[in-house]
């Protein structure tokens, strides 16, 4: 057997939290440069998975597999183009939260650095597990550092967004245990790869893709089981928020994809129109609460879940364009949130507030910071040449195929996104200076300037060339939908 | 190496320079950087140009893939045919001229690398959109030109209006865009593809397919001119869509006389002109094109007789001669079209960049009604003014004369109903056009002076750097619709100039309209000037009278139109009342009371653990859970 690569990925981290929860250091420095050089050697190591990966097949590569409990459970993990990308985002995202953790956490750091690590570990379980249950425990372990991250390293009301956000989503994913038990009782198995071939009756379906949709739109999240959401994203500390919007929300979408649709074709296809309907509510819905926000965290907060409905829409709508949008956008907007949610920490820990009206006028004061803010407010926008526009435009060119009126109810989202997004950018950084204390304000420190600008660069990267990233997902998405429209046709057959 | 690529990139390349090191290099260098880099740019196109006329050359240089998605497969690319040659030339010389007027006209300003790096990168946006060979990549450099607007409108962003009127083009254009998006996915739709020259070909094929659009039944070649009409309209401030223009003059003056007169706003007439092969096809769309056309001209024409901001009124000319553009190219004449926009690109620079020149002298006094004999102190300034204006209201034998009445001809000898009342409509607005202008000349430049902030004998010529580039302007003004008519507007100017460029279903009429048609508008546009005098200078006490007859009639056009309350109350309000509804009412108040906050309540029943939470006892557990967790799977990895 090869290196393996995969279970590499997702031990290192987990390794060094060890390590570094038994170290008997207390000096936070010398912490933090081991949990960044552990993050950012895994960071590498994912850069070589990809150098390694072989875009011209749909198969699962660099495949693992290890027996657990003896003819029930395989510990089963490999990569395709759907999922391979989302590890990259992963290892991307962490080492630059691991730099962005500073004094803000005044107590117990070596504890939330260690909950980052073994997060980043789960994360990559979940997109690279091949086995219902594993993918379960990834999927749900993430809930708990998460949980922990919002719990005690976060703002006032922490308690109550912490348990929020730990109810909505336990709940939604109790009935995705169930629906995995009771797949291995039907078919004697919950190997993904095995179940992809032998597909799962057609009369089951519906109630099995509700069971994980229910765990799956919670997570998105969709709505109208948003609103853990604004919550969850305002008590937690930045690093919490770049977490949960960059990694956390893409599990839910990246499962739609791999399980809702590759597991139940049939069923998705019977509620395609339930997915349209709830994703058009969320990009307008939430677009005009958006417009409506006076805390940044909240407004940047509803504009994702407006960003996963335009994910969701995507999706569902099977063709090439639309799912290859999906994953771009999902991509896209890790990046982007990240970049916003660190953004707005750089304000934040300046002078302790979230409040929109208490800014005003920050170009003349921190002008780094104003250009910087600029590019990812352009690519929240989705103004072409960003990496936001991609996706969005394939999503909504995928969608027009399918649906006319649907393509433009989501269309009008579009400029919604625009009004919300700069009028934020003008209260904050045009304008005079209407607060005596901002005039203090120092730019962006070597270190934020180097965060942000390396998130900058691949959302403006990725806007002017985004081959790299359509190539790695092109052929299995077609194989997915190939796949997807056998089921569809042998289905109508059958009932014929 | 093509020299395409220096004419599009020089301009990128000196704002990133501008932009990002101007900080270090210094204001003058930036300066000079941009200003030569766009001007090295303009020689160049005059040389493309000069090619394309003289050599018939073509060329299409593809530079990389940008967006490969199953069949949609789109590249960066520079295409040169007739029509973007011609744009070329617009695009960067007035965006030389202007970058080095700015020198002079922003030298108190203390973010001078800013604001040319701006210029120079809408230059760059501006070029990528006319030169696109594809409908994905001319969408890129029409939203990279309405994002550049946006910075350059709120560029002086302590002003509160500057930054709203910012916003409200950025806006206003979205939803423009709304509609060219879902044409572009519509295109893509019938065609599988978005470049330009595939499409094209397709076009006939589908003359016949009818598509439910929203539950109407509509003909698909109709849906998609409308849709990209649409886009049109924002881009090129037409009637409904053209609220943000007025507002716009917000930025500095340069700005107003490059984006906002010469070249972004004519991208709307431009994407029509470009996608004649798809619009020849379709007579409704054609129609409405003429309508809103003739409508904008007219209607801008009437506000603009009552503004008393100099820029504005210049704006709602600016409105009022894309009207012009659009309803030549609705009855099929899109030479004619293509020939006014290059005719207007010189004298409305020339008049916004005099307005400017005002405006400086007058330290940033815009009201003309404080205004006033000050034609001898500002000579220079007054006498381009004058040829600006005598080019704009087509007095005989200045450029606009020759392209504004082929326009009004065209559309008589187009022979339909709407042509007869699209060209009455056209002389009409000429008659308006040339008040307005002449209102504006008379009481910024003659009468009696008004000012009582500042000493006349204080009022000072501009600088040559800035006087320059409008000698320049005024001599295109004059001599542009002359020397080049026969080429852009000549019978044989099809076959012989615009080739394949431009498609002709069938070709345009070479008859000629009756003399007392021909010479009707250039009389009328001559009694305007004597009457223009008489009411604004001679008589203002009988215009008094006039306004106070016609009060209600003064204040809607006064209050333009009253388009900007209207949408105020029926989308702005509206918008922000359903969002904060959303959120007060259904998100906290429905789904959170009965969701989560109905369970958690129910544990906080037993609160005696929940004050246990705050301790922390809870996440020790929950910690000791996830290392568990870990060591488990490290376990089992591992085995």
């Amino acid at each position: 057997m090869d290196f393996p690569i995969l279970s590499s990925l997702i031990l290192l981290p987990i390794l060094g939290a060890i390590f570094i929860f038994f170290s008997k250091s207390n000096n936070n420095l010398t912490i933090k440069y081991l949990a960044l050089f552990v993050s950012f050697a895994n960071f590498i190591l994912s850069l070589y998975l990809w150098y390694l990966f072989d875009t011209t097949t749909s198969e699962f590569q660099f495949l693992e597999e290890r027996s657990w409990i003896k003819g029930f459970i395989n510990y089963k993990v490999g990569v395709d183009g759907i999922s391979i990308l989302f590890i990259i985002l992963t290892t991307f995202i962490t080492p630059l939260c691991v730099v962005s953790v500073n004094d803000t956490i005044k107590n117990r750091l070596k504890d939330f650095l260690v909950a980052i690590l073994i997060m980043e570990s789960l994360m990559i379980g979940v997109f690279c597990s091949l086995d219902l249950v594993v993918f379960y425990l990834f999927f749900e372990g993430g809930l708990i550092p998460m949980f922990l991250i919002i719990g005690i390293w976060g703002g006032e009301k922490r308690v109550y967004s912490a348990f929020k956000f730990f109810l909505y989503t336990l709940l939604g994913s109790v009935l995705m245990l169930v629906a995995i038990i009771s797949i291995y009782w039907m078919t004697g198995t919950t190997d993904v790869t095995y179940l992809y071939n032998i597909g799962i009756d057609a009369k089951y379906q519906n109630l099995l893709w509700l069971a994980f949709f229910s765990s799956f739109a919670v997570k998105t999240p969709m709505w109208p089981v948003h609103t853990w959401l604004p919550d969850a994203h305002v008590e937690a500390p930045t690093a919490g928020s770049v977490l949960l919007a960059a990694i956390l929300l893409k599990m839910a979408g990246y499962g739609f994809i791999r399980f809702s649709i590759g597991l139940f074709p049939i069923a998705s296809e019977y509620f395609v129109p339930l997915v349209y309907f709830l994703s058009l509510v969320a990009i307008i819905y939430t677009s005009l609460v958006a417009l409506m926000q006076e805390d940044m965290k909240k407004l940047i907060a509803y504009s994702s879940v407006a960003h996963m409905g335009f994910v969701t829409l995507g999706i569902f709508t099977i063709t090439q364009q639309g799912l290859e949008g999906s994953i771009y956008q999902m991509i896209s907007h890790g990046l982007v949130s990240a970049a916003l949610f660190l953004s707005v920490g750089v304000l934040y820990e300046r002078i302790h507030t979230r409040l929109i009206n208490n800014y005003g006028g920050l170009v003349s004061i921190m002008p780094k910071y104003a250009i910087i803010f600029m590019i990812f407010t352009l690519g929240a926008v989705g103004l072409p040449g960003t990496s936001g526009f991609v996706g969005e435009f394939l999503i909504l060119m995928g969608a027009f195929k399918k649906s006319f009126l649907v393509a433009t109810i989501a269309s009008l989202g579009v400029i919604l996104a625009a009004a919300y997004m700069l009028w934020l950018y003008k209260r904050i950084i045009f304008g005079i200076v209407i607060n005596e204390k901002l005039n203090k304000l120092k730019d962006l420190s070597k270190t934020e300037l180097f965060i942000l600008s390396s998130l900058a660069f691949p959302i403006i990267f990725f806007g002017f060339y985004p081959e790299p990233i359509l190539n790695t997902t092109e052929v299995s998405i077609k194989y997915l939908i190939e796949m997807y429209n056998n089921n569809i046709n042998l289905n109508l057959i059958e009932n014929k | 190496m093509d020299i395409e690529y220096l004419i599009i990139f020089l301009p990128l390349l000196g704002s990133i320079i501008s932009g990002l090191l101007g900080k270090y290099i210094g204001s003058r260098n930036s300066e000079i950087i941009t200003s030569l880099f766009v001007s090295i740019s303009a020689i160049l196109s005059f040389i493309i140009f000069y090619k394309v006329l003289n050599q018939d050359y073509t060329n299409n240089l593809n530079i990389f893939t940008w967006i490969n998605s199953g069949t949609l497969n789109v590249s960066w690319s520079i295409d040169i045919d007739a029509l973007s040659s011609v744009m070329l030339v617009v695009v960067t010389l007035v965006s030389s001229l202007v970058h080095i007027y700015s020198i002079g006209y922003m030298s108190d300003d203390p973010h001078k690398q800013r604001f040319m790096s701006y210029l120079s990168l809408f230059t760059f946006s501006m070029l990528m959109l006319v030169t696109s060979d594809n409908f994905l990549q001319l969408f890129f450099g029409w939203e990279g030109v309405g994002l550049c607007s946006y910075f350059l409108i709120g560029f002086w962003f302590r002003k509160e209006s500057a930054n709203a009127a910012a916003i409200k083009a950025f806006v206003v254009n979205r939803v423009g865009d709304f509609g060219f998006a879902l044409g572009i996915f519509l295109i893509f739709y019938l065609f599988g593809t978005v470049n330009y020259d595939e499409v094209f070909e397709l076009v006939p094929s589908i003359l016949n397919n009818d598509l439910s659009f929203l539950g109407i039944n509509v003909n698909a070649i109709n849906l998609i001119c409308v849709l990209l009409f649409i886009g049109a309209m924002g881009k090129s401030a037409q009637i409904f869509l053209h609220t943000w223009l007025p507002d716009a003059m917000e930025g500095p003056t340069p700005v107003s006389a490059l984006i906002h007169a010469a070249t972004m706003v004519t991208a709307g007439v431009f994407l029509v002109v470009r996608c004649s092969p798809i619009f020849e096809y379709s007579p409704l769309a054609l129609n409405l094109v003429t309508i809103i056309g003739m409508s904008t001209a007219f209607f801008a024409a009437t506000i603009a007789l009552v503004q008393d901001d100099i820029k504005k009124i210049i704006a709602y000319s600016t409105c009022s001669q894309l009207g012009y553009m659009f309803f030549a190219a609705g009855v099929g004449a899109y030479n004619v079209a293509m020939f006014h926009l290059f005719t207007h690109a010189f004298f409305k620079a020339l008049l916004f960049l005099g307005s400017g020149s005002v405006i400086h002298s007058f330290k940033n006094e815009q009201n003309i009604n404080v205004m006033g004999g000050v034609w001898k102190k500002l000579p220079y300034t007054w006498a381009l003014m004058v040829i600006g204006t005598l080019a704009l209201t087509g007095f005989p034998f200045f450029s606009g004369f020759y392209s504004k009445d082929a326009i009004i001809e065209f559309a008589y000898l187009s022979g339909s109903a709407t042509g007869y009342f699209a060209a009455g409509i056209g002389i009409f607005t000429a008659f308006l056009t040339s008040i307005y202008s002449w209102r504006l000349m008379f009481k910024t430049f003659h009468g009696n002076y008004n000012n009582k902030n500042i000493d006349s004998s204080s009022m000072h010529e501009s600088p040559l750097i800035m006087i320059i580039p409008l000698i320049i302007l005024a001599i295109g003004a004059i001599f542009s619709g002359f020397l080049f008519k026969d080429l852009f507007i000549g019978v044989e100017s099809s076959e012989n100039f615009w080739k394949d460029s431009i498609f002709f279903l069938e070709p345009l009429s070479s008859d000629h309209p009756p003399l007392w048609f021909i010479v009707f508008t250039p009389i009328l546009v001559i009694l305007s000037i004597p009457t223009a005098y008489y009411f604004f200078i001679i008589n203002k006490k009988f215009t008094n009278e006039i306004v106070k007859g016609n009060l209600p009639l003064y204040n809607f056009l006064k209050n333009k139109w009253y388009f900007d309350e209207i949408y105020e109350y029926l989308f702005v309000k509206p918008s922000k009342k359903i969002g904060l509804y959303f959120w007060k009412k259904i998100d906290l108040r429905f789904i959170d009371r009965f969701g989560p906050d109905g369970i958690s309540s129910l544990i906080k029943i037993i609160s005696s653990i929940a004050v246990k939470f705050q301790n922390g006892f809870i996440y020790h557990y929950a910690f000791v859970m996830l290392l568990g967790f870990s060591a488990l799977l490290t376990f089992l990895i591992l085995k």
